[in-house]
Order: structure tokens, then C-alpha cells, then sequence
């Protein structure tokens, strides 16, 4: 185990966490205004396939990036208007756009370019290159994300009425403010962050989309947020430390430890989920979400 | 001078209720003008109009003489109208200069108004002694601090016209004492205050005139200081009512319940009820006062067998009940019924019809059916009868128990437990959210009850009904009891100073 090791395990893991962190900030956002979002996966899986499909087609990544954001939010208002404006169950809006994902993305891929799903393999200005450290341009707009939506959140006025609306909607109502405006800019903020993480993934981790390639990325990033009770410096903290058991377990596979032998790869991969339920379980500490996070808001009589 | 608030002809409607009829009130400048009705006149729906909460279908709103338009909170906040809810508008986990600073922020960054929230907060400090911790954690602050920063919400706004729902029912008298204080300096200032209540001791005792709802209208203003309470009654129901009910001396026979040292410890492990002890007699009614939260409702839900008590133990009729037997549905057996607290949660199903509510924790006895069916025309039959009795209205069995008012739904949960021939009676919160005219039914079937025979313990956050009902009134404060009076020697203030946890050790 050298210095030369270390850092390729470090330097994967924030590679594997970015996508991690863009999803968990965009719960982040949307559930402290109240509205849960189990359909983070969901909408990196569109982000993912409209940004290599846009990336494809226009021959610029970052037109790519944009198609992906606008996909990904479009979903994200189909959740709103269940979910806000017609104050529908937010989790079953939510699964319902993660099966809708799942099927889109790869019947659109498999009529469009006949590939079982996948969209052309991305090459050159298709693809998001390394700038920094040999890091693409997304990862740091994604690191940006954390010290803005700290800041945001909770030195502005806005970032004040978010958090207000996301646990007493009434409070903010009888203030004069409107909650549905609030949640909605909550849920496209959501969206935006979600077309980061899908486009990380295809056109800048990978070249291209493949059926299904956010593999429940979307879930561990709800875990992470679980983990960083709704805050974003902790979002940080818990993404990459996620991505460091993801890293771990590659640079472990076919490693044999001392009276136990060989670790099965499956361990590693398993802990984020293991270590969420022991969190929940109340072992860590208390997770409390916003207070009213799933409530439709409904005016009282 | 133009009045401050002038409402014309509003009218408003939710579906097939008319809420507000052609309703006008004119509340005139620096003054406090109280607003009495029985629940569902429409009090809350006119003044949630008059703040913009919601939209009337039609008629005027004149401030200051002014006809403006309020389609919002933000409209009415503008025009210099505040409100105090009855259910606190705070966001908890958040600060109090937080909570202030909400909605008049003063610029895209929180810097600026935080710090004009700060010195104004110390302005309003000094001018009417509303102190506060600014930095606390609204969340952690009593219930009495809370309504306080809710006030001070108000004012930090510029209202110069406070309207406050129902102030005084999370209060203790001292604090409500200290509010109409603060509601009194205020008018010495020029501020108009509108004061929702259904108390009629607090509309005598501090407005300078009320106007009195009744069904959606209505139906006068006088001036307090040339009416009366039975007047005010009167006028809320439409008919004359006894607002104290009659009661004999008696002198109590046997006790029937005894609790000894009993303690209960909630799921978090907080301790609700420390070492209660005390004893209702057969033919007596014995009232637990408090501020609700003191742990009156963990101690009736110990007592019914629905909450496991850490420490103590309870005789019924000389009996020790083991536990083992320590359960509602034993407990009823044995001869202790219960009217519980929250009707809505424990007393029935809102979505059951009427006559399946009436047999809740009953449906076992035997002839009800036939083996294990029911026999549905029977029941509805019987139910049919009891709210002849009990005087239901709508007197429909088979409506959904959700759709009766609250005053009917306690008298069919009453008629469920009295009519099993109790021993003894668990009673709380016996009139909460029910109208003046069920009120005195309730009252006059509990005094029928104990003149029966019937041990009866009466947990009620009304002082009024408390001491208008008990022979005996035990105090509560923090999980202990602080006091015991015989009803006909002890008052107000020294039930208050007992409720805040003054014992009489301490005096």
C-alpha cells in the first residue's frame, strides 16, 4: 500500500462521488421546501440520456449538459404539479418517475439509434475532457453546488423561506409569501441539479448512456442526504464517503485479508445501505427531516 | 373619525356551508372589541377574511375608511392589519429573530434585516415589556413566549390593528393575565385589537364592545359595559341557557377509584405523571385542573389501562387492579368507562357510520348479534334511540360519524359509555369544540350521573367547567399534583397560582 495507491482510490472516489453529491444536493433542495423526492434516480436517468443524445447530436457536451438539465427539470415539474399543485402522494409521483425513466430512456434509445438502448459511443468535443487535475469542468460546477447551497439556504431571503416553508407552510403562507411559488422553484433547482449528475455520467464519466446506468445511485444519494440531515456541508462529507467505500471495493476486488480471506466485493458495495439503516435505526445520531416534508400543503378551514 | 375595520354585507361560502351571511362589524378605532360565538358561527372564517387568508365571495372591506381590496396576508399586512393564530404561525427549528424576520425580510440578503430586526425587537422590548430571548429556538420556547413572538411578529410589521384567535387557551391565568395587560397597553398606544374568544368572562373582563356571531351572522354589537354574560349566551344560541348547572349537596359514599403513587414515564422517558395520588368517591365529581400538557391526559390514559404506569397502583371499588388486568378492555369490564380526550382519535372513527362508532371496544358483547356477526338493524335501532335520548342532531345513524358537529359526536360517544352503568367515569375534555347549547346537556348528564352514584374524574382545560362541575378539584403542574380544594372554597387566582405550580408549601 502506497502514496501512488492512495491517491488513485482518493481520486476515483471523488470521481465516483460527484454524481452522488449532485443528486443528494437536489433532495436536498427539494425536500427542505417540502416536497420528498424519491425520483432522483429517475431524473439522472433522463439527464443521462438526454444529454448524450443532445451531446451526439449537436457535437458539444455542454449543449448536451443543457438538453439533460432541461429534460431532468421538465420531470421534475411533472413531480411538482402532482405533488404541489394537484397535492398528490409525493411517493408514489416519485416511483412512478422512476419506472417512467427507466422504460423511456431505453425504448427512445433503442427506436432512435438501434443499439439495445444505448445511445453512439461520444468522442472528442461530445465528451466533457479533464481541466483541472484531470477533472472535467462538471466536477467542480458540482463541488461549487455545496458552499452556494449553504450559503443560499441559509444567509438569503429566499434560503430562509425555503427552509420555513419546508417545515410549517403555514407559517409562511400567513406571512404573505407564496408556499406553491416557493416549492416550485425548489423542485426546477432540484431538476438542474439532477441534469448535472446524469450528464456527469454519460458524457463525462462515460461515452455515452447505457440502459439503466445510474444502478441506484439516485437511492444511495437519498441515504447520503439521510446521513447529512438535510445540510449541505455534511451532503459533502457523506457523498464522498460513499464514493470512498465505491472506490475501496474496486481497488479491493481479489484482496485476501488475514483470517477472513477473500472480501467479497458485495461487502463493500453493501455498506452506504448498511450504514444508512444503522443510522436510521437511531444508533449515529437523529435524522429529522423538515417537519413537513410529504405534506401537501392545504389551506385550512 | 372613520372606524379602523369596517366589514360590509361579506358573505363566504365552502361547498354547501354558508360560513358568513351578509355579515357587517365595525370596529372602531383604538379600542378592543370582542368577538363571541359558538364553534362553526363563522368568527374564524370573517377575521381569516378580513387577513386575506381567504377570499370573500362578496362584499366590502373599509380600513380607516378606505374600501381596499385584501386578496392576501400580504394585502392585509400592508393595510397595517396583524394576526395572532390560534395554532401558532412558527417555524419551530428556527430562531426568533428568524421567525420575525419571515416574509419582511428587507432586501435578497438576511444580514441587513437581521440587524433591524434585532433593534427593533429591543425597541419593542422597552416600549411594552415584551422581553424575549432573541436568539432561542422558537421550538424550545413555552407556549406563552411562543404567542409572544407571535405578537411581536405582528408588530414588527407596523400592525396597528391586532386581531388575536382564541389567545387564551394555551395560556395559564397569570399569562392570560399578563396578555390582556400587554392588549391593554397596546390600545393606550392607538393599536385597535380584535379579540376572538368564547369565553364570555375574558369578553366582560377587557373588551370595550362585542359583537356576537351566531350561524354565519350576525346577530349584535353592544357595548360590554351594558351587557351581561347570560345576555351574551343568549344571544350566541338563540335561546336562553344555564350557563351554571345546578347541583345539590351530597355527601360521597365509598371510594370507588383510588390511585396511590402513581408514575408514568413516556416513550422518550420523560416523566408525565410523578407520584399522583388521591381517590374519587362514589357520587362525587372530582376535577383535575391544569394547563393542558401538565400530564392530566397521561394520567387518564394510565388510569383507563392504555398507557403502562412505571410505578403505583390502582384500586377500583377496594380492589387492586394487577397488571395483568391493567387494560382498557378489562378495565371496562370491571366498571371504569371512558370518555377519552380526543374524540376524533379515540372516542370514534370519523369514517365509520354512526351506529359502528356507538360499539367501538363493545362490538364483543353478545347481544349485539350472532356469534360473531352483528346484527346492523339492530344496532341502528338502538343508536336510533340513544340519540333520541341523548338528543343527536341530525338524528341519523347511519351517517358518517365524521359529518355530525363536535357537541353530537361526544353525545354519541357519551351515550357509548354511560350507557354500560359505570362505576366510575373517566371524563376528558368533556366540551372541547362543543357549543354552548351541548355544553349544558353534557353538564347537567354528568351532575345526573354522579347524583347517581357514579365516581366521576373530570380532566378539563376550562376552569370554568372545572369548578362549575367538581365537588373536589385537584391541580396539576409539570406530571405533579400542586393542589386540592373543595370546590366551594376555593377561586380563580388560587386555582391559577396552584395550576403554575405555586404549591402551598411554597406559600
Amino acid at each position: 500500500m502506497d502514496l501512488g495507491i492512495l491517491v488513485t482510490v482518493l481520486d476515483s472516489a471523488l470521481r465516483l462521488s460527484i454524481p452522488l453529491l449532485a443528486a443528494c444536493l437536489a433532495g436536498l433542495w427539494s425536500e427542505r421546501s417540502g416536497v420528498v423526492d424519491i425520483g432522483l434516480e429517475g431524473k439522472m436517468l433522463v439527464a443521462a440520456f438526454a444529454s448524450a443524445a443532445g451531446a451526439y447530436v449537436f457535437g458539444s457536451a455542454w449543449t448536451g449538459l443543457l438538453v439533460g438539465i432541461a429534460a431532468s427539470v421538465v420531470i421534475g415539474l411533472v413531480h411538482g404539479f402532482a405533488s404541489i399543485s394537484q397535492r398528490g402522494n409525493q411517493i408514489v409521483s416519485g416511483v412512478a418517475i422512476n419506472m417512467l425513466a427507466a422504460g423511456l430512456t431505453a425504448i427512445v434509445g433503442n427506436a432512435w439509434y438501434g443499439q439495445g438502448g444505448r445511445t453512439p459511443p461520444l468522442e472528442g468535443d461530445q465528451r466533457f475532457g479533464g481541466v483541472l487535475f484531470g477533472h472535467s469542468a462538471l466536477v467542480y460546477v458540482v463541488l461549487l453546488a455545496v458552499p452556494v447551497t449553504w450559503f443560499v439556504l441559509g444567509h438569503t431571503r429566499f434560503g430562509l423561506r425555503l427552509r420555513a416553508v419546508g417545515e410549517n407552510p403555514a407559517a409562511v403562507d400567513t406571512a404573505g409569501i407564496s408556499v406553491t411559488g416557493l416549492r416550485y422553484t425548489a423542485v426546477i433547482i432540484a431538476g438542474v441539479l439532477c441534469g448535472l449528475a446524469g450528464a456527469y455520467l454519460s458524457v463525462g464519466q462515460a461515452a455515452g448512456f447505457l440502459p439503466n446506468m445510474t444502478a441506484g445511485r439516485g437511492f444511495i444519494a437519498l441515504a447520503a442526504l439521510i446521513f447529512a440531515k438535510w445540510r449541505a456541508w455534511p451532503a459533502l462529507g457523506a457523498c464522498f464517503l460513499f464514493g470512498l467505500l465505491d472506490a475501496s471495493a474496486n481497488q479491493l476486488q481479489g484482496l485476501s485479508l488475514p483470517g477472513i480471506g477473500e472480501v467479497p466485493v458485495q461487502a463493500i458495495q453493501a455498506l452506504p445501505y448498511l450504514m444508512t439503516v444503522i443510522l436510521l435505526a437511531g444508533v449515529i445520531g437523529k435524522a429529522i427531516p423538515p417537519r413537513a416534508a410529504g405534506v401537501p400543503y392545504v389551506k385550512e378551514r | 373619525m372613520s372606524p379602523a375595520i369596517e366589514l360590509i354585507a361579506i358573505n363566504k361560502s365552502f361547498g354547501a356551508v354558508h360560513a358568513n351571511k351578509d355579515v357587517n362589524l365595525s370596529v372602531e378605532r383604538g379600542t378592543i372589541h370582542g368577538i363571541v360565538g359558538e364553534n362553526g358561527a363563522g368568527k374564524s372564517t370573517l377575521m381569516s377574511i378580513l387577513y386575506g387568508f381567504y377570499e370573500a365571495d362578496s362584499g366590502e372591506i373599509r380600513v380607516n375608511g378606505n374600501p381596499i381590496a385584501i386578496r392576501s396576508p400580504n394585502d392585509a399586512i400592508r393595510a397595517g392589519i396583524g394576526m395572532v393564530h390560534q395554532h401558532f404561525m412558527l417555524v419551530e427549528p428556527l430562531s426568533v429573530v428568524d421567525n420575525v424576520m419571515l416574509g419582511a425580510e428587507g432586501g435578497a440578503m438576511l444580514r441587513a434585516g437581521e440587524a433591524k430586526v434585532r433593534a427593533e425587537l429591543a425597541r419593542l422590548a422597552r416600549d411594552y415589556g415584551l422581553e424575549i430571548d432573541v436568539d432561542a429556538t422558537v421550538g424550545d420556547l413555552s407556549v406563552g413566549l411562543q404567542q409572544r413572538v407571535e405578537i411581536l411578529k405582528a408588530l414588527y410589521r407596523g400592525a396597528d390593528i391586532l386581531i388575536l384567535d382564541e389567545p387564551t387557551a394555551v395560556l395559564t391565568p397569570p399569562e392570560a393575565d399578563a396578555l390582556f395587560g400587554l392588549l391593554r397597553s397596546l390600545k393606550e398606544q392607538g393599536k385597535t385589537v380584535i379579540l376572538i374568544t368564547h369565553k364570555l368572562r375574558e369578553i366582560m373582563a377587557i373588551t370595550d364592545r362585542v359583537s356576537v356571531m351566531r350561524r354565519g351572522e350576525m346577530v349584535a354589537t353592544l357595548k360590554t359595559a351594558s351587557t351581561s354574560p347570560p345576555e351574551l349566551a343568549e344571544l350566541m344560541v338563540g335561546r336562553r341557557v344555564l350557563l351554571r348547572v345546578e347541583k345539590a349537596e351530597k355527601v360521597p359514599g365509598a371510594p370507588l377509584l383510588e390511585v396511590e403513587n402513581l408514575s408514568v414515564v413516556d416513550a422518550r422517558g420523560v416523566l408525565r405523571v410523578a407520584n399522583a395520588s388521591f381517590t374519587v368517591r362514589a357520587g362525587e365529581i372530582v376535577g383535575i385542573a391544569g394547563v393542558a400538557g401538565n400530564g392530566q391526559s397521561e394520567l387518564l390514559e394510565a388510569i383507563a389501562g392504555m398507557r403502562r404506569p412505571s410505578l403505583g397502583s390502582i384500586r377500583l371499588e377496594g380492589k387492586t387492579i394487577h397488571s395483568s388486568e391493567h387494560n382498557p378492555h378489562r378495565m371496562r369490564e370491571l366498571g371504569l368507562l371512558h370518555v377519552p380526550e380526543d374524540r376524533l382519535r379515540m372516542g370514534l372513527v370519523p369514517a365509520f357510520p354512526a351506529f359502528e362508532s356507538a360499539i367501538l371496544g363493545f362490538s364483543h358483547e353478545p347481544h349485539l348479534g350472532r356469534g360473531p356477526i352483528l346484527d346492523h338493524d339492530r344496532l341502528i335501532a338502538d343508536l336510533a334511540k340513544k340519540m333520541e335520548q341523548y338528543d343527536v342532531r341530525p338524528p341519523a345513524p347511519r351517517l358518517k360519524s365524521s359529518k355530525f358537529s363536535g357537541g353530537n359526536q361526544q353525545k354519541i360517544v357519551l351515550a357509548r359509555e354511560i350507557e354500560r352503568n359505570p362505576k366510575v367515569l373517566l371524563v376528558g375534555q368533556p366540551t372541547r369544540g362543543v357549543d354552548i347549547g351541548a355544553i349544558e346537556f353534557i353538564h347537567r348528564r354528568l351532575i345526573a350521573l354522579r347524583d347517581a352514584g357514579v365516581a366521576i374524574l373530570l380532566v378539563s382545560v376550562e376552569l370554568d367547567e372545572i369548578m362549575n362541575l367538581s365537588d373536589r378539584i385537584l391541580t396539576m403542574c409539570g406530571g405533579k399534583i400542586t393542589g386540592e380544594r373543595k370546590a366551594a372554597e376555593t377561586n380563580e387566582q388560587d386555582l391559577g397560582l396552584l395550576m403554575a405550580g405555586v404549591t402551598d408549601e411554597a406559600a
